[in-house]
């Protein structure tokens, strides 16, 4: 049993990675990485409430009637989504001011619906809660691979302090506009799995 | 009226769903494998926006604002969302079986469509927005002309990839970038186009 528990936890960080194999819960993913700072408080608010809707879940899965299991979930999701934008714009104003609608967005996220109709109504909470912090945090990984090279060539700054020194930028070194727009995040994503799927060959497509 | 168009006009080339926002892309990539379910889909969402998204207008306008309950608004949001694509599912299977085939597997996936709550959450961003703001949604025909627009937009960009996937089958991809890959380089290319129109106005 605790050996099925590692797994379920370290399966989702790599080699079953929600965004790289699953392509769930997409559109947040690319849209909050042009800076690290929102990419990594998205990624640790998507982390919580995939393990505490999983936990919820889990415990309630023998009472919730099959054919309106749905809407449940969603409200589940929504009054979880509901207290951390509310924790968010208490104390980190700024970031939520950043992140916009797309803390909103993390109710109709599909990795939670896909972790909570493929998981979590079949396992027992402890399960369910390793489960969920496995999927969030392969999930904040690839938000965090990407922010990283959006930011450093696009702006040449790491947490928005300057990284690329300025006497490059003299020597006419110019920051990569186009990696701050949106289609870059859609091309480095791509090129992530590219690599991911070259490293793992029985994932390949024919 | 003419803030009607240009509110319309824009939401479906400028402030794309698809390609500005990322949103809807998880059933984007899923079902834009030929051009006859995908447009089966971009029809059901222009469908379901076109009700939710004024439905959502006036409960922002007439009932949460004047309560000061803002912060239900995401649970308020997707249950009147949840409620109308079961709603809409049924009275489609009543009236139209032959619509409910075609479109019939993808209404519940609707619900979970970020396309649709990503409208809800911009529309309730932009009430307060300037009125000579071409992104301003100000009344409730605002709220229609965004709705069409924002589901047009998105029915264009899953056709315009399912053609383009249908015409790739043809192609030697390298074996890794098969599938997936090549699907995402694709839409970013796209999106690339896309932004030629982020100078439109009328």
């Amino acid at each position: 049993m605790a050996n099925k528990n590692t797994e379920a936890f370290k399966q989702p960080l790599w080699i079953n990675n929600p965004v790289l194999v699953q392509i769930l819960g997409i559109c947040s993913a690319l849209a909050v990485t042009a800076q690290l700072k929102p990419a990594i408080v998205m990624g640790l608010s998507v982390t919580i409430i995939v393990a505490m809707s999983n936990v919820i879940i889990s415990l309630l899965r023998n009472t919730i009637p099959n054919r309106i299991r749905i809407i449940i979930q969603l409200v589940v999701v929504a009054a979880l989504v509901t207290v951390v934008s509310e924790i968010l714009k208490a104390f980190a104003y700024d970031v939520s001011v950043q992140l916009s609608v797309y803390i909103g967005l993390i109710i109709t996220n599909c990795i939670l619906m896909g972790r909570l109709e493929a998981f979590a109504m079949q396992n027992g909470p402890w399960a369910s809660f390793l489960d969920g912090i496995g999927n969030g945090l392969g999930y904040a990984a690839i938000l965090v691979v990407v922010a990283f090279v959006r930011e450093l060539f696009g702006s040449g700054t790491l947490f928005g302090f300057q990284v690329i020194p300025q006497a490059c930028y003299e020597a006419g070194y110019l920051n990569n506009g186009l990696m701050i727009m949106p289609p870059m995040a859609l091309i480095l994503a791509g090129c992530i799995i590219w690599y991911h799927r070259a490293k793992n060959k029985d994932l390949q497509e024919n | 009226m003419e803030h009607f168009f240009s509110l319309f006009v824009r939401s479906i080339f400028v402030d794309n769903m698809i390609f500005a926002f990322f949103l809807g892309m998880c059933s984007f990539l899923a079902v834009s494998k030929n051009v006859k379910t995908s447009l089966g889909l971009g029809v059901a969402v222009i469908f379901v926006e076109l009700i939710t998204l004024p439905v959502n207008y006036l409960l922002q306008t007439k009932v949460l604002e004047p309560m000061g309950l803002e912060f239900l608004s995401f649970i308020l949001f997707i249950a009147v969302i949840a409620g109308i694509v079961q709603l809409v599912e049924m009275v489609v299977e009543k009236f139209s079986p032959s619509l409910y085939n075609s479109l019939g597997i993808f209404l519940p996936l609707i619900a979970v469509n970020c396309a649709i709550m990503g409208a809800s959450l911009f529309m309730q961003q932009r009430i307060g927005m300037d009125p000579d703001n071409t992104q301003a949604i100000t009344s409730f025909g605002d709220s229609i002309a965004y709705a069409l627009g924002s589901g047009i937009g998105w029915a264009l960009a899953i056709v315009c990839l399912a053609a383009i996937r249908e015409k790739m089958e043809y192609c030697d991809v390298p074996k890794p970038l098969k599938g997936v890959g090549i699907t995402f380089i694709t839409v970013g290319l796209m999106a690339m186009a896309f932004m030629c129109f982020s100078g439109l106005a009328i």
